[in-house]
């Protein structure tokens, strides 16, 4: 399973990747795996407000639902429409293609409470047992 | 595999296009009447821009085309009367063929919801003499025959808690539900406004007195339970349970889907119960229809009556029956009408067929074959609470798993032996559930041939788990594309020539 | 036991392969202080195959029927011909003795008669997505309601009060606890909306302005006045069908621009049963159908690429999404939806249309002969299609016992839901009712 150095990860295993302020959101390659075939992604309007690790969006497969977590606070300033159409990006290419929203950060000291690459693969290690 | 274990070969299956790609026009399937008063033009009648044209892709089909159509269709579909249905918490039982001829008598089903209450007193007395039964049966005060399913009986039910609560002027606003419970249980206690507490259930897959106590606050408006629980093992602690949530001001609601375990042998109502729904189309023999109509009469404690839907039928103390709509603190009504009065005449006829010791034995059996089928299959497939069970038990696929096998592969295998899967990835608390339940009116020797094959499975997944990623192999279709199913929904057929296709 | 197919000897080798003495043993998980000591008492002995059919039949003959009476009752529960075909159809065991299709490779035959179903009621309704169906009409609306909510989260939703009265009651008991304000509309002395009331009232903050067409009264409402007031305020518009044979000459709520349409399939090959079970219908467009309850089926392929049929989009349900799904519902009206479709089958494009022009002509040829009776009046002057209002000289319970003694049920007296239609009956023909039928209510009534 891939989890690239340089991204933050959550819990609920959704990625950030910080650039310019901004912070880009997906999940993670287990995250994918672990829903299996991805046909729906609801996400939030751009301009909406986001909470740190309050839910801002659902991802469907067949079965299940999940419910994101948002990694930051702040305002929604991008969305990735491609995911309407074709929700299995999140599945091919989770942190490429088919990443999320894009948030301008309010709080930069909630990234502090996020996990490393390392960290992570270590916590999905634990719960995975 | 082994071919001797299956009851099935290849049958005669023909393949049978959508009604609206057969036909042709100007044909019909019924014969109408001619009109037989003076007519008038329609523009006279009806304003022309409230008019339609022709229903647009309706099919014309001869009445030969019809029944040929859906003779071929249902031959497709498994069937109760095709052959074992061990489908847990679903209660497959057989559905018996009279129950069928009475509901269909014109005095029942030819009977009009506003006839007077004088015309209709067979109707009356048998949904009064039915909601007495199931009162006995649960131990209920009474019951309100209404709900049309066991979900719309839940919704009546914790709207009478709300009601009652309100009437207290308490204002609680929490309902606590164990992890095992169905998902309608938190579905219809949102409907009513509360917010759900998820309780866990302990390692023995039981309810602990500890944690209802520690949950339990003066929030809290109910304690939702299944009892025997999901995983078809008895709540040993219930009474400790209920008295806790008593002593707090709660009332304790029972799901009443697992009632086929214990009927003549214990009762819910006796249990510190105050509300119970009853599912008719489970416990009660009624056919489930390939999902539906069902019928599910909620059962209350008497200082819940004033809450119940209305109307109420009642008999006064000559003999009558009347339907009685003053309840001024009902919750009102659920349902147009007074509930599905079909599947209620097949339910009555029913416990009048198999009485008070009828009712006993079928429980008895029930539970008998269930431990029966456990007590085969243990060896074979992980067993997560390893104890006696009631009238279903609850398997898992973790010995499978280190070959690649699932739980959905191996219900998908069971087909080509001409057996129903059982309940499978239920409940959520069993990773890889697979929920087993007989009930009574299956003979030894099919149980006998189901376990066989679910030995013959467990084999099969050792020495060569690639053949049963395939199954099923003998249906008219194989596995099919749910994830295209989802991901491209088609939920209609639309005629090609009205896409623009041509 | 005929139903308990296992001899005691049977039994005993169960009982001796789990390693229990007896079936007592079984039931050592629940206390002794809960073990039932006596039989129940309440329940009578079993009756044998020829005992229970006897006593059955004597409770029914209890009960005024279809076919002892002439009846004009109506107001939901609809007496239409049914044709053989549909009873010998949906009494096939492979059909009434399935489960819900979720193994859908041996569930094939409920699943694509679903998918007709679907198809035939979008047809019917005008619109773009049906579900497998809901319990009946009334909760069919109520959800219709709770989804215009979820849809624009706005807190107020009229009800024409020319709705079901019972469907009326039981949106409120949906809407109970939820927070949503519900307002009636009243109707005009023409039988019909009040569409000045609607316009003034309604508002951005209006969630949805429901209807029923035709309404309780039989009189057609006037559908494109009503969608314009409601879009111009972004409100969800939901029409509600009791008579389902209307739609094989009006124009649909679809057509109109409806958002949701629920209704009443009773009407469409079921008996009228003493109110149930029944059909409910809902239908809305795709736009909206993450946002809707119940079961869906949908078309896909199997591994071979041979097309075929499954539940689908089921996140939505109950069974995954737990306390935030859509609805609490679980099972759908299978049997009676596959009534239905056969029926819609067998009266196809042409029979479908010929049948709602019957019920049109008679019903109007009814209304116009007694609305010459001394001392009637129709109480509404709006077009209907197969029910009407008729004021009488007396009232109309006087009446209807009078009618009884012939071997005939007279209309509804509307007092019962409406206190100030006081002398007011609903009489409903369908093409059950022959001209001498009508002729004889005409004579009957035309004595006071």
């Amino acid at each position: 399973m891939d989890f690239p150095d340089g991204l933050l990860y959550t819990k609920e295993h959704e990625w950030v990747k910080v650039e310019n302020g901004k912070a880009k959101i997906g999940i993670t390659d287990y995250a994918q795996h672990e829903l299996g075939d991805i046909v729906f992604v609801e996400l939030p309007e751009v301009g909406s407000e986001v909470v740190a690790m309050e839910p801002f969006g659902v991802v469907e497969s067949v079965k299940t639902v999940s419910d994101l977590f948002s990694p930051v606070s702040g305002e929604v300033v991008g969305v990735n429409s491609e995911l309407e159409a074709t929700p299995e990006i999140v599945n091919t290419s989770p942190y490429d293609k088919g990443w999320m929203v894009e948030v301008a950060m309010s709080d930069k000291n909630e990234l502090k409470e996020l996990f490393s690459a390392d960290e992570y693969t270590k916590y999905v290690e634990e719960e995975s047992q | 595999m082994s071919y001797e274990l299956t009851d099935g070969t290849q049958g005669l299956i023909f393949n049978e296009p959508l009604l609206f790609e057969q036909g042709s026009d100007g044909r019909g399937g019924c014969a109408l009447p001619d009109c037989d008063v003076p007519e008038k033009d329609v523009i006279n009648l009806i304003p022309e821009d409230m008019l339609r044209e022709e229903i647009s892709g309706f099919p014309s089909l001869s009445e030969v085309d019809v029944v040929r159509h859906f003779t071929r269709l249902s031959q497709w579909n498994y069937s109760v009367d095709l052959g074992f249905y061990p489908l847990g918490s679903c209660t497959m039982k057989y559905n018996p063929k009279i129950n069928e001829d009475v509901a269909r008598l014109s005095g029942f089903s030819n009977v009009h919801p506003y006839q007077p209450e004088e015309l209709s007193q067979g109707a009356l007395q048998m949904m009064f003499e039915l909601g007495e039964y199931l009162s006995e049966i649960g131990g209920m005060d009474r019951v309100s025959l209404q709900p049309a399913a066991g979900a719309h009986g839940e919704l009546a039910g914790m709207m009478i808690i709300k009601a009652y609560h309100e009437s207290k002027g308490e204002n609680r606003h929490k309902v606590i539900i164990p992890d095992s419970a169905h998902g309608t249980n938190p579905a219809s206690s949102t409907l009513c406004g509360y917010k759900v507490i998820e309780l866990k259930s302990n390692g023995r897959g039981l309810l602990d007195p500890e944690a209802v106590e520690k949950a339990m606050d003066k929030d809290v408006a109910a304690f939702m339970i299944t009892n025997p629980n999901t995983l078809g093992l008895f709540e040993e602690n219930i009474l400790e349970i209920t008295e806790i949530v008593h002593r707090k001001g709660g009332l304790v609601y029972c799901d009443g889907a697992n009632l086929n375990a214990i009927m003549g042998i214990a009762r819910p109502g006796d249990m510190g119960v105050d509300v119970l729904h009853f599912n008719l189309h489970k416990t009660f023999s009624t056919p489930h229809g390939g999902g539906g109509p069902g019928a599910g009469p909620v059962g209350i404690k008497r200082e819940l009556i004033p809450f119940m839907p209305v109307p109420v039928v009642e008999k006064n103390n000559i003999g009558q029956y009347k339907l009685n709509y003053k309840f001024p603190h009902s919750i009102g009504r659920v349902k147009a009408f007074y509930g599905n009065f079909g599947i209620l005449v097949r339910a009555y006829t029913y416990i009048r067929t198999m009485g008070s010791e009828g009712l006993k034995k079928a429980s008895e059996t029930a539970v008998l074959n269930a431990n029966y089928i456990m007590s085969q299959l243990k060896d074979y497939y992980h067993l997560p609470y390893d104890r006696q069970c009631m009238h279903e038990s609850v398997f898992s696929d973790k010995f499978q798993n280190k070959n690649g096998i699932t739980t959905l592969d191996i219900a998908k295998a069971l087909i080509d032996y001409g057996f129903h899967p059982p309940t499978i990835y239920f409940p959520l608390i069993v990773k890889g559930a697979i929920m087993i339940e007989p009930t009574e009116t299956e003979s030894k020797d099919t149980m006998d041939r189901f376990i066989a094959a679910m030995k013959d499975i467990a084999d099969r997944a050792e020495k060569d788990p690639d053949s049963l990623k395939k199954s099923p192999i003998k249906t008219k279709v194989t596995r099919l594309n749910e994830t295209k199913a989802a991901r491209e929904p088609n939920l209609r057929w639309i005629n090609d020539y009205l896409m623009g296709v041509f | 036991m005929r139903y308990i197919p296992d001899t005691e000897k049977e039994q005993k080798e169960m009982l001796d392969s789990i390693g229990v003495k007896s079936v007592e043993g079984l039931f050592s998980s629940i206390p002794d202080s809960l073990r039932l000591k006596n039989p129940l008492s309440n329940i009578p002995h079993a009756m044998s195959e020829p005992e229970i059919l006897r006593h059955m039949k004597g409770m029914s003959k209890k009960n005024a029927d279809l076919d002892s009476h002439i009846s004009f009752l109506s107001a939901g529960a609809y007496n239409h011909f049914i044709p053989s075909v549909v009873h010998h159809i949906i009494s096939r065991s492979e059909f009434y003795t399935a489960y819900t299709p979720y193994q859908p490779e041996i569930s094939q035959g409920t699943l694509q008669a679903i998918y007709e179903f679907q198809t035939l009621i979008c047809q019917l309704t005008g619109m773009e997505v049906v579900n497998a169906s809901m319990y009946d009409g009334a909760s069919a609306l109520a959800e219709a309601v709770l989804m215009a909510h979820r849809i624009n989260d706005r807190k107020e939703v009229f009800l024409s009060k020319g709705i079901h009265p019972e469907y009326r009651q039981v949106v409120h008991t949906y809407c109970r606890y939820l927070g949503i304000t519900l307002k009636e509309i009243p109707f005009s002395e023409k039988g019909i909306i009040d569409l000045e009331w609607l316009s003034k009232n309604i508002s951005e903050n209006t969630s949805g302005v429901a209807i029923q067409n035709p309404n309780f009264f039989g009189c057609v409402e006037d559908m494109a006045d009503i969608e314009k007031l409601t879009h111009a305020n972004d409100s969800i518009f939901i029409a509600c069908v009791s008579e389902p044979v209307s739609l094989g000459i009006l124009k649909s709520p679809g057509d109109f621009g409806a958002d949701i349409v629920v209704g009443e399939g009773q009407g469409l090959g079921n008996p009228v049963s003493y109110g149930g079970p029944y059909l409910g219908l809902f239908a809305t467009r795709e736009k909206y159908i993450r946002s809707m309850p119940g079961r869906l089926v949908g078309r896909t392929v199997d591994a071979n690429g041979k097309t075929g049929y499954v539940l689908t989009l089921s996140t939505r349900e109950q069974h995954i999404r737990r306390e935030k799904a859509t609805s609490n519902i679980c099972s759908n009206q299978a049997l009676c939806a596959l009534s239905a479709t056969v029926y819609m089958a067998l009266m196809g494009k042409e029979g479908f249309k010929k049948l709602s022009v019957l019920n049109l002509q008679k019903a109007n040829y009814a209304k116009e002969i007694l609305a010459g009776l001394k001392g009637y009046k129709i109480k509404f002057n709006s077009p209907v299609f197969n029910e009407f209002v008729i004021e009488t000289p007396v009232s109309p319970d006087e009446i209807n016992k009078n009618l009884m003694k012939e071997g005939i049920m007279g209309g509804l007296n509307l007092e019962k839901f409406y206190p100030e239609l006081k002398n007011c009956m609903l009489i409903c023909i369908t093409e059950n009712h022959r001209k001498e039928d009508i002729d004889r209510l005409w004579k009957l009534l035309k004595q006071y």
